[in-house]
This record gives C-alpha cells, structure tokens and sequence, in this order.
C-alpha cells in the first residue's frame, strides 16, 4: 500500500513533503485540544494498538482476507487530529524499520494515507452522522461508509499525483478506473473490519469512543440507578 | 511473531560492531535520505540511467559489506517490493506512445524504460533501508529523530509507540492463542463477529494502558518533557564516513550528467 522511492519525480515528492509537514504540524495542535497534555502516551498507545491491528488478517469474502488500514477507525475512536499522527507514526516507523514505503516518499504516504484519508473519511462521518439518527446504527453507519470512501479517495489521489509527477506517460482515465475499482473493493473490506470492530468498542466503553460524543449525550450510557437503597449508604 | 529478540520492531535490527554499526544515527539517517535523493533525481529516459544505477548498486552493496549485512537479508528486505513490481509490470501494457514487439505483446517503449526505472529506485532505496534498519537499534533512531529536531511531541508520540508496540502486540497474540485453543478456525466471513471484537477490546485495553502510563509518569514528575542529556558531539571524521555513501551516489549521478 505503500509509495516506494521513485515512483514520483522529485519535485512532486517535495510539495507532498511540504503539505504533510503542513498537516502534521495542524495535527500536532488539534490532538492537543483533543488530549491534552496526556496526548503523547495516549497517541503513542493508540499508534501501536493501530500498527498492532494493521497485522491481523480478516477473512473479508470469497476467500480473501485483508489487513486493515484504520485511518477512520482510529478517527472516530480517538479523534481526527491524534488518528493522523498515529498514522504518520507508523508510516515512520514502517518505513525507516522495515522499508515499507520509500524515505523520500514518506511525505507522499503520510499525505495519502494520514491526511487524504482520514480527511475525506471523517468528513463524511461528520456529515453522515449529522443527518442519521444519533443512534448506535448511526454511528456505526456514518464510519462505514467514511471508511469505505477513504480507502478509493486516497487511490484516486495517489492516481492524481502518478499523473502530476510520475515516470511514465500512461493513460489516466484508465489507471483512475483500475485502481478506483480495485480500491473500491478494499475499501468494502475495510468498511466491514471497522464496523464491527467500532461495534465491539461502542458495545463495551462507548466513552472512550470521540466519535460517539453526541450519541453520549442523546441517551445516558451509564445511568446510576435512580434511588439508592437505604442498606446501602 | 515476537519469539525474536527485540520484539516485532527490533527484529531488523542485526546486533554487531561494525564501522557502519558505529556511526551516530542521525548521520546514517541522513546518508541514506541522501541516497535515496539522489537515486530518485537520477532521470529516467537518459541513456546512461543503467549505468548510474548500477554505480549506485555497487555503492549500496559496498556499504551493506562494510556493515555485515549479508545477500540473505538483503534479498528478505526487498520482499517488501512485491505489490508494487505487479503495479511496474502493469506499466508497459497501459502506458501510451510507441510500442515495441517483446515476445509477441505489443508493449509501450516508454512504460518498459519507466517500468525498468521504477523497479531499479525502489529496489536501490530499499537496500539503503535495510542496511540502515540493520545496524541501527530502534531506541537510536528515534535518538537520531531527535536530533534531526523533529518536533518533541511527535519524537514522544513516537518514543510510546516503539515502547509498547511489543507489549500491545504480545496482547494480540495471547488473544489468537486462546481463540485458537477453543478451537477458532478465521476462514470465512463469519469469523468477522470473532475478530471484530477482539480488535475492539485491543483498543480498550491499549487506551486504558495509555492512560494507567500517563498517571505513572505523571507521579514520577512528568511535565511534558522527558529528560535527555547533551547530545555527545559528532568528530569530522564520522560525517564524511557517513556522507561518503550520498556523495558517491552524487558524484555518479554528475559524472552521467556531464558525460551523458
């Protein structure tokens, strides 16, 4: 999934350079508002629980199986801000321990996978679970399908970069489509995985959820009984 | 997974003495983003492009030499490549332009020579990358990061994510092996209602932790920073040890450009 060296030109890898040091720098004064000074453990937690679940495979159909990427999930589990930096994270450590993903291209990757991704995704969350009921079907509903969009949006953005500052004169309406349409099934994949595992966690903690804050407020999860026993106190 | 000495990151770490092995990290870091600079302003359609690959091969693989890194390793690193030699090999069939007979297809001249140039840079910066992931402990680079002054909290974000990535994906094992020993076979899709909550309770587990080190550290006097001594100063001698792969790189690339 990875943009290895030199499959953009050297310009191209320099403006996406430029634009994901722009958006990590927003990210690192956004996942202060959304943690404050407790975000460096609780990122780096949530970066490993990320790279961690990156290395489960999931049975998604047919006889295939997928790795999540889990930019959205970890948008509406911990907030857009801290996911981008857990992703530019492990994009990092990916690419400097096991050479996933060029060095000059780590620009390129964080752009697409930590900023394209959980941009387009988490702002169709937003808009989705703006207009749905506040419901748990909600919820869940609003990150499936962000998470389905985030997956070809950031193909078609890679295809757009190849297009700008790639190596080879190739039709574009034709990569746009391949990789639209193979991306697009990913992106179902990654669209179930995180479904059901947003599922599990709105089932067990629905307070850690960030995406599930209105959800929070419409139906009181965790009600104290209403009179306590005398033989109690 | 983690039956490796030094957990799922450390495991591309290979333990020795050997000069490369010696240099500061944040040296090696920038010789091999040097390297990898210079690999990819390396035009694609020049005639002598293969030269200057190849004068860039024999400089990768004279550094791996001199770190101790052997053909086996190397050759286990640029699996990596794999998905994206299939997207290269797509290259020739979509690419536009003249075509040329090769062995019956009618291929695109321009997509093979840019297929051909893709594969060579990437293969070229992943053997930089995995001599530098060989003789460079995770904990060093992240030293080396700092001292590149990369932002502190990202260095931190960073430092927590190497700390506990073992601890968190110790966790994910020991839930495979209880949901193997019950007899949980993940063929088909139903194995979605398994793994999606024990990925969700991965989460909860990790965020809780998060929290319980942040309350630790805080009793221990955190306040927002952690504690590190003066960087040790970097000899002359060390730079150019360093730079010597870059600049070489550099200096093929030129002899091309002025000859070419």
């Amino acid at each position: 999934m990875h943009v290895p060296d030199g499959f953009l030109d050297a310009p191209t890898s320099a403006a996406t350079a430029a634009v994901a040091a722009a958006g990590v720098a927003l990210a690192l004064r956004g996942a202060r508002r959304e943690l404050d000074e407790r975000t460096a453990p609780l990122a780096g937690l949530s970066a490993a629980f990320v790279f961690a679940v990156q290395m489960v495979n999931f049975p998604v159909g047919a006889g295939t199986s997928g790795h999540l990427m889990g930019g959205v999930l970890a948008a509406v589990l911990v907030g857009p801000w801290t996911a981008a930096l857990c992703l530019t994270v492990v994009l990092v450590v990916q690419a400097l321990l096991f050479a996933d993903g060029g060095l000059t291209a780590i620009g390129t990757n964080v752009t697409l996978l930590g900023l394209v991704a959980i941009g387009v995704g988490w702002g169709a969350f937003r808009l989705l679970a703006a207009v749905l009921p506040t419901t748990r079907g909600g919820v869940l509903a609003a990150a499936g399908v962000g998470a389905f969009l985030s997956v070809p949006v950031a193909a078609l953005a890679f295809t757009g970069l190849f297009a700008l500052g790639g190596v080879a004169d190739v039709a574009l309406g034709t990569v746009a489509a391949a990789m639209g349409g193979v991306h697009a099934l990913i992106g179902l994949g990654e669209a179930a995985i995180t479904v059901v595992v947003l599922g599990a966690v709105l089932a067990v903690r629905p307070d850690l959820v960030h995406g599930a804050r209105a959800l929070r407020r419409a139906t009181l999860l965790a009600g104290r009984p209403p009179s306590v026993p005398a033989g109690a106190r | 997974m983690a039956a490796v000495h030094g957990g799922v990151l450390g495991a591309a770490y290979l333990a020795g003495s050997s000069p490369v092995h010696r240099l500061p990290p944040h040296l090696k870091l920038v010789a091999v983003l040097g390297f990898a600079l210079v690999v990819v302003a390396t035009p694609v359609h020049a005639d002598w492009a293969w030269a200057a690959h190849g004068g860039h091969l024999a400089l990768v693989l004279l550094a791996a030499a001199v770190a101790g890194v052997g053909p086996a390793r190397l050759a286990r690193g640029l699996a990596i490549e794999v998905p994206f030699v299939l997207f290269a090999v797509l290259l020739p069939f979509v690419a536009q332009g003249p075509r040329v007979e090769v062995a019956g297809l009618a291929l695109s001249e321009s997509g093979l020579v840019a297929a051909g140039g893709l594969l060579a840079k990437a293969t070229l910066s992943v053997l930089a990358a995995v001599v530098l992931a060989a003789t460079t402990e995770p904990r060093a680079l992240l030293a080396g990061l700092e001292r590149l002054r990369l932002p502190a909290l990202l260095v931190q974000i960073l430092m927590f994510m190497m700390r506990y990535t073992d601890v968190v994906a110790g966790e994910l094992a020991r839930m495979r092996v209880a949901r193997e020993s019950r007899g949980f076979r993940g063929r088909h899709l139903g194995a979605l209602r398994v793994l999606g909550p024990a990925a969700g309770s991965l989460f909860v587990r990790s965020y809780e932790r998060g929290e319980r080190v942040h309350l630790a550290m805080l009793s221990r006097g955190y306040a927002g920073r952690l504690p590190g001594g003066p960087a040790p100063a970097v000899p002359a001698r060390a730079w150019l040890a360093a730079l010597a792969l870059p600049l070489g790189a550099a200096a093929v690339l030129a002899t091309g450009l002025l000859l070419g």
